[in-house]
């Protein structure tokens, strides 16, 4: 049976402190509080869709990367950034998210983390509660799949 | 519910997360004269008035009946707190405040409807009250429905005794409907 969605209440207390603290490394702590409300808003607005309680911490961990990519762009003067290729020519989340949802959740969050947000190892693995070898290996394990669905 | 996170951005959070709308319900727990008591307030008005809070099961219990979305924010409970405090000081005689029971059974509604209307002072007796929803024989399920009255002190469960005059139960123990019948000056 899933997981039920836990009250919002028990949800935020329990990621609060972990957003805050990754929000306040990519950003600095200044840019981290309004970074920070943003994120939980967002999972606010989405929360009462969501089907069942499980991987609430990628999840919500994936939300504040997410809010961390639109605070870099709004830093930039001409705010002429394309909508759906970062500047390396990575796809953004946009255009990652549909192609990984057959994927295993971590799996998942891991290829989007890293393709999608442009985290390191180190960081992903921050988000998804594991290490820099298990976030590298649960990407490059997405990727095989992908692949591997691709090809059929 | 102790944590070293930053109060201010707590806050911050929870007041924006209610000027939103974002809330199914928003509610505190506040210290009173008659103990901490949990409040829960909805876009439709005061839905939940707990005894003795287990904050935990509590926030559960309004999850499950009106959605995820629960937050504590003390904005949207200002106004009953407000109202409770003066009640509780013996300075207010009615509450002004919206209630929301949409998910209460329909006749437990009916029920609580007329136990709005007995009046600051008054008491009545569950076979009365059963007498004004049109079944007198209801004594019973009117016990019931006090029983699971989810606003207590205003829908005034406190008001109903038994046919004897004593007190008999109360949600909240014994000691505090004497606290309140005494409050109203309803016993001496």
């Amino acid at each position: 049976m899933a997981v039920a969605v836990p009250p919002f209440e028990t949800f935020y207390e329990a990621h609060r402190d972990e957003v805050l603290r990754f929000l306040g490394r990519r950003l600095g702590r200044q840019r981290a509080e309004d970074a920070f409300q943003d994120t939980f808003l967002r999972a606010l607005r989405a929360y009462d869709r969501l089907e069942h309680g499980e991987h609430l911490r990628a999840w919500v961990l994936t939300i504040a990367s997410r809010i961390v990519i639109d605070a870099g762009r709004r830093q930039r003067p001409q705010g002429e950034m394309p909508e759906l290729v970062t500047e390396d020519g990575r796809p953004a989340f946009e255009e990652l998210a549909p192609l990984t949802d057959g994927l295993p959740p971590k799996e998942r969050a891991a290829v989007v983390l890293r393709y999608g947000y442009d985290l390191e190892y180190e960081e992903i693995g921050d988000a998804l509660g594991s290490t820099e070898s298990a976030a590298r290996q649960a990407a490059s394990a997405g990727v095989r799949r992908l692949r591997k669905e691709q090809q059929q | 519910m102790t944590s070293t996170f930053p109060s201010t951005i707590d806050e911050r959070f929870r007041a924006a997360a209610a000027a939103e709308g974002l809330l199914d319900v928003a509610f505190d727990v506040l210290e009173t004269d008659i103990g901490p008591l949990l409040v829960g307030v909805s876009d439709h008005g005061l839905c939940r008035i707990h005894f003795d809070p287990e904050p935990e099961r509590d926030i559960e219990e309004l999850a499950r009946t009106y959605g995820p979305r629960v937050l504590r924010a003390s904005k949207p409970v200002d106004r009953v707190r407000i109202e409770l405090d003066e009640y509780l000081a013996g300075k207010r005689r009615v509450f002004d405040l919206d209630l929301d029971v949409r998910f209460v059974p329909e006749y437990h509604r009916r029920v609580l409807h007329e136990l709005a209307r007995v009046g600051y002072g008054e008491t009545t007796t569950y076979g009365a009250l059963a007498a004004k929803t049109g079944n007198p024989r209801a004594a019973r399920a009117v016990g019931t429905a006090m029983n699971r009255n989810p606003i207590p002190i205003v829908l005034p469960c406190h008001r109903v005794v038994g046919a004897n005059g004593s007190l008999t139960g109360y949600g909240g123990g014994l000691d505090r409907k004497e606290h309140l019948l005494r409050l109203e000056g309803a016993i001496l």
